[in-house]
Order: C-alpha cells, then sequence, then structure tokens
C-alpha cells in the first residue's frame, strides 16, 4: 500500500478519533463547566435543570458568597496569598541554595548528606506530622502562618531541591570557571551566575509551590484554629458546614471563585507545568 | 632558627596539592553556610520528629501531659481490639488496588490516542490534564459531592433513561467509589509523563515491527508496552504512595466524619481524627508509623517485581 493510499484510508480514522477525543475532553471538564452554570443558578434550580446555559441567572450567589459564613472571603483570600507568597519565596529561596552547594561544592559528608536529603522526599507527610505539631505547639506558634511557611524556608520540599540540582548540572562549569577567575567567590558565583541561569527551574518550584500550599487543606486544618486566619479551603469548609442546602448557589459560587488562581496560574504557565511534571514526574 | 624556619616555609606558602586542601576548606565554609537552612530543618522538622514519633508511638500522650511509656500497646491495640482500624485499612487498600490500576490505564489509553501527530495535541493535552491540576482542591470536592449526590446531576441523567440512581454520597456501598471515581478523573498528570515517554520510543522500531508483519495489537504488546515498563513502574509507584496519603477529597465528601458508616474511613482521615479530635497523639504516632512501614513494604515488592516485568533499555 502506497503512503498515499494509506493517508486517504486513515482519515476517516482520525476524524473519529478526533471526535472520540473531544468527546472525552468534554466529559473530563463537564463537572467544571456545571460548577460554573450553578453557581449562577438559584437554588431551586440547581438541582432541576440538567442544562449547562442557566435559565435564570442570579449573580447575587456571588455577592452572598463573597459575605462567607462568618468572616467574608476576602478575608481568606488574603490569608491564602499570605500564605502561598510566602511558601513560593522560602522554596525558591532556600532550595536553590541548597541545590548550588550540592551541584558545584565539595564538603565534608556530601554523600550521606546528598542520600538523606533523597530519602526525606519520599517520606509521608505523617511520619513527622504529630511531633512538628508538638514542637510549633511548644515553640507557641500554633495559630499562626508560621508553622506552614517556616519550613519552606528550611528547605523541607526536598523534592524542589533534586529538581534545581538536575538543571544546575546542566549548566556549564566553565562559567563558575570565568567568575573565579574574575574573583567571585561562592555566594556571588550563586548570585550573579547560577541563579540567572537556574530561572526556568525557579519558575517551576514557585508554581508548583503556589499550587500546592493554595490548595492544602491538612496544615491549615492543623495549625490555624481561630476563623480570621483562616485559608480559602478552610473558608469552603466553614460555609459547606455552616449553612443549610439553600445555600448551594453561593458556596458552589466560592468554589468557583477560588479555582480562578488556579486557572490564571495554568493558563500562563500551562507549557512549564507540563514539562515539569513530563520531565521529573512531580505530580500535578 | 633556620632549621626550625624550614618547616614552616612551605606552610606559608604550600604547594600546588596543598594549596586545593586550603580552598576546600574554604569552599566547606561556604558550602554549609549554603546548607545551614536546610540542615536545620532537617534535624528539627524531619529526622527529630521521625524519632519522636516512634517514641511517642510507645507511649500514651494527649499534647498537654507528659508522654507516658506504655510499651507496644499501642500497636497491641491497632491489630486486635481497634475495628476502625481495621476498616481504615480496608478502606484505604480498597481505594489504592481500585483508583491506581484505573488511572494508569485511562492514563496510558489516552496517552496512546494522543501520540499520533495529531493536530491539537497541546489542546487535548491540557483539557485532559486540568482536572489533575485541580483535583486536590477542597473545590473540587464539594462540586463531587454535589455531582453524585442524591438529587445530582449524574442521578438526573440516569433518570432520563428512567434509573433512579441510589444517593451515591450517602450509601455506605457507593460512598467509596466516587471518591475512586474522583481520583480516576484525575489521570491527567500520569497521562503527561506517559506521553513524554512514549516520544521517546524511536519510530525505526516500530518501523521494523512493520516489516515483520505486526498487527498494531502485537505492535503494543511486543515493542510500546515493554519499552514504556519504566515509565509505568514509576507511575505506578508515585500514584500509590500518593494514593495511600489521600485526605482533603474524603474529608470534604464525608463532612469529616469517614462516614456513611465509616465507608470512607481513609487511613488519614482516621490518624488525623486519633490525633487532632481526639487528642490521642500516641496511638496517632503509632498509626503513622505502620502507615510509613505499609508504604515502604508496597514500595519495596514494587522495586523487587520489577525486575521480573521492567525492561530497561541497557538489559536488552
Amino acid at each position: 500500500m502506497s503512503a498515499a493510499a494509506r493517508k486517504t484510508r486513515a482519515r476517516p480514522n482520525r476524524i473519529l478519533l478526533h471526535a472520540f477525543l473531544l468527546a472525552g475532553a468534554l466529559l473530563m471538564v463537564y463537572p467544571l463547566l456545571w460548577l460554573a452554570s450553578s453557581s449562577l443558578k438559584p437554588a431551586n434550580l440547581i438541582f432541576s435543570d440538567l442544562s449547562l446555559w442557566p435559565k435564570e441567572i442570579r449573580p447575587e450567589n456571588y455577592v452572598d458568597g463573597w459575605r462567607g459564613a462568618a468572616l467574608p472571603f476576602s478575608t481568606f483570600f488574603i490569608n491564602s496569598f499570605i500564605i502561598a507568597g510566602l511558601a513560593v519565596v522560602g522554596n525558591v529561596l532556600a532550595c536553590s541554595l541548597v541545590a548550588y552547594a550540592f551541584a558545584r561544592l565539595n564538603f565534608a559528608f556530601k554523600r550521606t548528606l546528598f542520600a538523606l536529603m533523597m530519602m526525606t522526599i519520599m517520606l509521608p507527610l505523617h511520619a513527622t506530622l504529630i511531633p512538628q505539631y508538638a514542637l510549633f505547639y511548644g515553640l507557641g506558634w500554633v495559630n499562626t502562618f508560621l508553622p506552614l511557611v517556616v519550613p519552606k524556608f528550611l528547605a523541607v520540599d526536598a523534592f524542589f531541591i533534586f529538581l534545581m540540582i538536575q538543571f544546575i548540572r546542566g549548566i556549564p562549569r566553565e562559567l563558575d570557571e570565568a567568575a573565579t577567575v574574575d574573583g567571585a567567590g561562592p555566594f556571588r558565583i550563586y548570585w550573579s551566575v547560577i541563579l540567572p541561569l537556574l530561572t526556568p527551574a525557579l519558575i517551576t518550584t514557585a508554581v508548583f509551590s503556589f499550587i500546592w500550599t493554595y490548595e492544602d487543606f491538612l496544615s491549615p486544618l492543623v495549625y490555624l484554629t481561630s476563623m480570621d486566619l483562616y485559608t480559602v479551603p478552610q473558608g469552603l469548609r466553614l460555609m459547606m458546614a455552616s449553612k443549610g442546602a439553600s445555600s448551594w448557589g453561593p458556596l458552589l459560587a466560592m468554589s468557583l471563585l477560588s479555582l480562578v488562581p488556579l486557572f490564571i496560574v495554568f493558563a500562563f504557565f500551562q507549557r512549564r507545568l507540563i514539562d515539569g511534571i513530563a520531565t521529573t514526574g512531580l505530580k500535578g | 632558627m633556620t632549621i626550625t624556619s624550614a618547616p614552616t616555609a612551605p606552610r606559608a606558602r604550600p604547594p600546588a596539592g596543598r594549596r586545593k586542601v586550603g580552598l576546600n576548606a574554604r569552599q566547606n565554609k561556604a558550602a554549609f553556610v549554603f546548607l545551614a537552612p536546610w540542615i536545620i530543618g532537617m534535624v528539627c522538622l524531619t529526622l527529630g520528629p521521625i524519632l519522636a514519633s516512634f517514641y511517642l508511638s510507645l507511649t500514651d500522650y494527649d499534647m498537654f501531659t507528659a508522654p507516658e511509656w506504655i510499651g507496644g500497646q499501642n500497636y497491641v491495640k491497632m491489630f486486635s481490639e481497634d475495628r476502625r482500624y481495621f476498616q481504615a485499612l480496608k478502606v484505604t487498600f480498597t481505594y489504592v488496588f481500585l483508583s491506581v490500576p484505573l488511572k494508569l490505564a485511562f492514563a496510558l489509553a489516552i496517552a496512546m490516542l494522543l501520540n499520533r501527530g495529531l493536530k491539537g495535541l497541546g489542546f487535548y493535552r491540557s483539557i485532559y490534564y486540568l482536572p489533575s491540576l485541580l483535583g486536590g482542591s477542597v473545590a473540587v470536592a464539594i462540586m463531587w459531592r454535589q455531582v453524585f449526590s442524591y438529587d445530582g446531576v449524574i442521578n438526573q441523567f440516569l433518570l432520563k433513561f428512567g434509573i433512579s440512581g441510589p444517593s451515591w454520597i450517602t450509601s455506605p456501598d457507593y460512598a467509596l467509589y466516587t471518591l475512586v471515581a474522583l481520583a480516576v478523573w484525575q489521570f491527567g498528570s500520569p497521562m503527561v509523563i506517559f506521553l513524554a515517554g512514549l516520544k521517546q520510543i524511536p519510530q525505526d522500531v516500530y518501523d521494523a515491527a512493520e516489516v515483520d508483519g505486526a498487527t498494531p495489537v502485537r505492535k503494543f504488546f511486543a515493542v510500546t508496552l515493554p519499552l514504556l515498563t519504566p515509565i509505568i513502574f514509576f507511575n505506578f509507584v508515585m500514584q500509590t504512595i500518593g494514593a495511600f496519603q489521600a485526605f482533603t477529597p474524603a474529608y470534604i465528601v464525608s463532612n469529616g466524619t469517614g462516614g456513611p458508616a465509616d465507608s470512607t474511613l481513609f487511613y488519614t482521615l482516621y490518624l488525623y481524627e486519633q490525633a487532632f479530635t481526639n487528642f490521642q497523639m500516641g496511638y496517632a504516632s503509632a498509626m503513622a508509623w505502620v502507615l510509613v512501614a505499609i508504604i515502604a513494604v508496597v514500595t519495596a515488592i514494587s522495586f523487587f517485581s520489577a525486575r521480573y516485568w521492567v525492561h530497561y533499555g541497557d538489559q536488552r
């Protein structure tokens, strides 16, 4: 069979494949479209009207929802952004420092420390949860943002260290050597040679740190007990628990709104996210 | 004077080899400055707590009074009289054994379909990946609860065909499966990894198979699948470790209870309840250690079995 003949035979298959994939794609996003549409419907229509296009639009869901259960959602969003923002800064700074040392410097016990670092990547969070809680409780940090933020400045998320080490190993050593000849010490080299070239890995780290911290529910649930410190996920949970079935509209409106920052990050950093997962196996 | 000064002279101006040692000492110092935050974190937030957690697992501890040594009693209680603990194990293993293979099967199937030089690959990949990105959030869990509720979308849809669906979320028979479905819906991230792996398989291997008259099915089983086993293995291990630790969806869908009738009492949910609702910190520490052991054993078994089914390129 000639290539041309094969191509013409393949065409209907292609169309079929596209139809199948499009149907699948629709199925995948259907729950999200349903969420968007329901967030605009009056309560009585959410569970009776199947169509994605609301017969009757009720934007007040967003106004009512924003007022929240006990505190307005502005509080929860501000808290979430503070925590996620600090987590991003902490991970980018601390992990890049450690990664530079492992990738470029020689020091005592390097192999042992590297092995330790690799082991902590796989460690389930629960192994350390309770003693960490006891420690932070002893320090008087419970019910502050500190337990959620300080660990990031101590490079506890070892996966990002590994990611950056891999990246730094790809940067030509000649650049370091040239800088050394020019009289630069390790700190200058880190700051003016490595860090600028590390930008792609830093962005990957920043994006994943933001997403994970912003979505995280367990840690805020454990550490933040007073409502004015609640993050967005806790705010949603509070709203879900404290309101009856009549307020499904506002709850769904706030659920959708809470996903907006993630949609924005996805829109801007899609390539970086997908490459980050494809090349390093970072969990999405 | 001359005798004593002779050995000091080289010390002041060491030979090339020695100078390197001097440089290393400086580098060593610098390195530990770079490493300092991580070492503090490592000791205070990881190594210390792991050891402390083991100690606490052998005590009766409520956070507010000093831990009281009780030996292995927590472990004995866990495996002999705590029926909810067994329920948590059952729920978690069911969840892992159902969700991980299903998720990987979907991920591989869609990745295979997408890896045909299709137009719009980027578009499809983004759409299929999106649920993975959002899936861990509370918002999505709330949405899921609604979609599967008694008067939710699924049942309204079934009603069009005259089927009256059960109350998925509040029925002990189905609640866990809605959570499995939620996990499977997030097959996007392993799919992205499969896609990257499929791209690595050289076209000439397929061409050679075609010359030998291999059918598409045979090509899949004789070429694609064996060459993809390292990726399958990686995805399997990562997804399994993740699935054992699932928390948020179960917490939200069951309203923090693990209900109905403990049918969604995930291991982590029970651990949370023991630690932060009942303040049984010693017991919860023992549970945490068993969880770590379970994950370690499952991972070890996976690695051991990999020798028999994972093909690495250089082993040919």
